[in-house]
């Protein structure tokens, strides 16, 4: 355990305890991005070089993004004036203490981890491409397709559904009432006649 | 203590940290947020064993690395979607005013 190490895992961690507890949301997603930043650095001193800048890449630049942008379009960046935890934040903190002490018992008391650290392994972009395009290929394939219907999908749940009277051109009338924006989730036909 | 079990014992304490604020924050960006976390928590496990594993020419941790944090970023675009699409209709994301499934 170099000092390294250590430095970065506590600043790691002390960031997301802070995005997990702070009141304010943009001072979060804030934190978050430092905890993301600090974790591509632990990849990279471990020696995974790819890993680290593929994090930086998609959680520090895009996901962050992602975050503050519906931060902004939910309207709560705001610091809140109720409390900002559930009614039943004690169980849960118990409940968490008790995975981490489970988890820390089974890693520090666990016979069949290796105890000396093998030579730094060779994983060059190089060799990561080679294995990517010839035992991985059909994984990326089904993680392209996967994406693209993600992205697609998010887009269709995001967009702003008008409803059909709406689509009549407005001559003029300024006047005229602004619809409510509905959502996908309403049913389609909501008559209410039949219960 | 081997670096091994220091890279897992900060995952383990990065994982009971986002789970913590996924289960008591009242906030849905911040609900997600703790998923987000766990799942890094983990990607550095995966490294982890990786680097000190045996057989690390293998490249299998890193893979399963990067195709954990292409579905994380897919996971997120969905997630933070549904969150935009409950507060237009709820207008809150608060999750615990969000009761009914039939608006």
């Amino acid at each position: 355990m170099s000092l390294t190490f250590i430095l970065i895992a506590a600043v790691t961690l002390l960031a997301a305890a802070a995005a997990m507890s702070l009141r304010n949301l943009v001072h979060c997603a804030l934190s978050l991005v430092v905890a993301l930043a600090g974790l591509a650095a632990i990849y990279l001193n471990l020696g995974a070089q790819f890993v680290g800048f593929a994090q930086i890449l998609v959680y520090v630049g895009a996901v962050a993004i992602l975050i503050v942008f519906a931060i902004l379009l939910t309207r709560s960046g705001e610091t809140p004036n109720q409390a900002v935890v559930a009614p039943g934040w004690l169980a849960g903190l118990l409940v968490s203490a008790a995975v981490f002490t489970t988890l820390g018992w089974a890693v520090l008391h666990s016979t069949s981890l290796p105890l000396e650290a093998p030579p730094a392994p060779e994983a060059t972009v190089k060799n990561i491409g080679d294995t990517l395009m010839t035992r991985y290929v059909l994984p990326l394939e089904v993680i392209g397709l996967l994406l693209t219907a993600a992205l697609i999908g998010a887009v269709i749940i995001a967009m702003r559904e008008e409803k059909p009277e709406t689509r009549i051109r407005s001559g003029g009338s300024k006047m005229e009432k602004p619809t409510t924006p509905s959502s996908i989730l309403h049913p389609p036909f909501s008559s209410g006649g039949h219960r | 203590m081997t670096p091994l079990q220091g890279c897992l014992l900060v995952s383990a304490l990065l994982f009971a940290i986002g789970l913590a604020g996924a289960v008591t924050r009242r906030n849905a960006i911040l609900a997600l947020v703790g998923i987000e976390l766990m799942l890094n928590a983990a990607n550095l496990n995966f490294i982890a064993f990786w680097r000190f594993g045996p057989h690390p020419e293998a490249l299998s941790g890193l893979m399963v690395v990067i195709f954990s944090i292409a579905i994380a970023a897919a996971e997120a675009a969905v997630g933070l979607a549904l969150i935009i699409a409950i507060y237009r209709h709820y207008k809150t994301a608060n999750l615990d005013e969000i009761r009914n499934l039939k608006g």
